[in-house]
């Protein structure tokens, strides 16, 4: 299983071998990004949780990384996936380092080379299992773009990753608005996080945001969200209602 | 489904209360059944993000031979009174029924009336929720009452929906929103196709269930009085209605309180006909209409209403 024989694409799916190489399903993931264009650049929210199935194995990955000058990637899936990718895209800023001519890869590249990348290897059957986020400021002009792992790709104001979609958009598409002060920017992103760690079972209450604008790059230090969980139904949810929740008792009942 | 079943055992076990607002993919439709979609959207979770995602396009949009979604969502609404007990409740409902990929009735009633003051919103199998509503109101819920001739209470509903779904082993895909105020108070409950229960302070269920949710998560808060609450159930369909596919049209309400109930049908029309024509149709020469001859095809009979009027 260790050694392979070259063969071309062609003979792929027929090898057994080559197939045992294959993505199929992932292991360890992060859960979801939540992303918005500012008055400034970009904001990336992100929890640090990676987990294995349903075990929350680790609790201090850091799922946005800094690429370039000028952009910021952030990935939600599988995260042995999520460092390959930023293997290949170090190897891409070296090689443009390298020209030493002054010009530096923006966003829009990045984000471009990310997509042929995800659509190639979903195309050869062996997908990076993430979907990735990627924003960046370059020459005042802000980028916010998203890739899929099957290759969609696109650009918006406001992406969301994962459970963010569901939990996250409806908020951002309600209350984004252009030219957001930082404040109000994070005060947004958190009211998305927030969200996602009451319903999305695998987010943790330990997150980072991170920041880019032309200055540069600026991640924040973890720290957790408050969270309320003194609602009177919560207290007494079956005052008044006794067996309304079915097994305790409630099975006895029926004997009678 | 099968996760939600396991999920409300082991959350019982434990003693904790866990919502279960993942295993439901609502599908009203017309003959429509959500067994595969609800599966489908079950593995993912456990799975990881990106299966979910090949997946969710299938298991939310309501795959080949199920219905679409409907965004049920219930909330609790306290009125701020001195001693901060909680008054009534309010049920919302967006008015789209799906069959696959198309709206086969933009206008339905998703909010089913029980008994006076027990009002149930149904996701799911559109016939399933007709059935299994209409069955405890005709059975159990008002004859239960008549004897007395008091209010019925809500857990007697609660209980005939449970043990009736129960036994069908999640094969009636029903999902429903029980809310009602009877003599020990407001009360809401959500029950599963499966069976299990849960009573909460606001509940959502169906395929816009996550959107509607993410509404109630940022801006729920106890005390609220009906004015507000009746915009934040709103607000909560509006979010379902327009980031799901299978959630649209308009947006009805039901406010129950002690001894009054209001169904405000249509309560907000977001999605008007854009482009109506002034003129109205009129044939391009002009008709000339040479008979007219009108046979009744049922006679009419004259009805004396007595008692209280029938509702559905």
């Amino acid at each position: 299983m260790t050694f392979t024989i070259p063969i071309d694409n062609g003979d792929a799916l027929k090898n057994a071998e080559t197939d045992s190489q294959r993505t199929l399903y992932p292991y360890v993931t992060g859960t979801s990004i939540v992303a918005i264009k500012y008055k400034e650049g970009v904001l990336m929210a992100s929890d640090m949780g990676g987990s294995y199935g349903s075990t929350l194995r680790y609790k201090n990955i850091e799922r946005v990384k800094a690429i370039g000058k000028h952009s910021l990637l952030g990935a939600s899936g599988e995260i042995s996936d999520f460092q390959e990718i930023l293997r290949y895209l170090d190897e891409l800023v070296l090689n443009d380092n390298m020209w030493d001519d002054g010009n530096s890869l923006g966003p829009k590249e990045v984000h471009n080379y990310l997509t042929r990348v995800m659509y190639n290897r979903r195309n050869k059957f062996n997908p990076l299992w993430n979907t990735l986020v990627l924003g960046g400021v370059k020459n005042g002009q802000s980028y916010l773009g998203m890739v899929s792992m099957i290759g969609v790709s696109f650009e918006d104001n406001h992406v969301a990753t994962g459970f963010g979609n569901h939990l996250a958009r409806p908020i951002l598409r309600d209350e984004w608005h252009a030219d957001l002060s930082f404040e109000d920017g994070v005060k947004l992103l958190e009211k998305c996080m927030r969200v996602l760690l009451y319903r999305d079972r695998s987010a943790i209450n330990k997150l980072q945001i991170s920041k880019i604008t032309e200055e540069g790059v600026t991640v924040s230090q973890p720290y957790s969200l408050k969270t309320f969980w003194e609602f009177q139904a919560f207290h007494n949810p079956t005052a008044g209602a006794q067996g309304s929740c079915g097994f305790p008792g409630g099975y006895l009942n029926e004997i009678f | 489904m099968s996760g939600v079943g396991d999920g409300g055992d082991e959350a019982e076990a434990l003693g904790v209360e866990v919502v279960f607002f993942l295993a439901v993919v609502g599908a009203e439709a017309v003959g429509g059944e959500v067994g595969a979609d609800a599966v489908g959207f079950g593995d993912p979770a456990a799975a990881g993000e990106g299966v979910g995602e090949l997946l969710l396009p299938l298991a939310l949009g309501a795959p080949a031979g199920v219905g679409g979604s409907a965004a049920k969502t219930a909330v609790m609404a306290n009125t701020a009174t001195a001693r901060d007990r909680s008054d009534g409740v309010i049920l919302g409902a967006d008015t789209r029924a799906t069959e696959g990929p198309i709206a086969a009735d933009k206008n339905c009633e998703k909010i089913h009336y029980m008994a006076p003051n027990i009002y149930c919103c149904g996701a799911g199998t559109a016939a399933d929720t007709e059935a299994v509503t209409g069955m405890s109101f005709l059975t159990s819920v008002c004859v239960a009452s008549l004897p007395d001739w008091r209010d019925s209470r809500v857990i007697t509903a609660l209980t005939l929906l449970k043990k009736h779904l129960f036994s069908y082993q999640g094969h009636v895909s029903a999902a429903l929103v029980l809310g009602g105020v009877d003599i020990t108070g407001p009360h809401l409950h959500t029950i599963y196709p499966h069976g299990s229960t849960d009573t909460l302070p606001f509940a959502t269920m169906g395929s816009g269930s996550l959107a509607a949710m993410s509404v109630f998560e940022a801006k729920y808060k106890e005390g609220l009085t009906r004015d507000e609450g009746i915009k934040l159930v709103a607000e909560a369909i509006c979010s379902g209605i327009f980031n799901d596919l299978g959630s649209g049209s308009n947006v009805d309400i039901c406010v129950i309180t002690k001894g009054n109930k209001e169904y405000l049908r249509n309560y907000m029309e977001p999605n008007p006909r854009t482009y109506v024509s002034s003129k109205g149709y009129s044939f391009t020469k002009k008709t000339e209409v040479l008979r007219t001859k009108i046979t009744p095809l049922m006679e009419r009979v004259e009805i004396t209403e007595v008692g209280e009027a029938m509702e559905e």
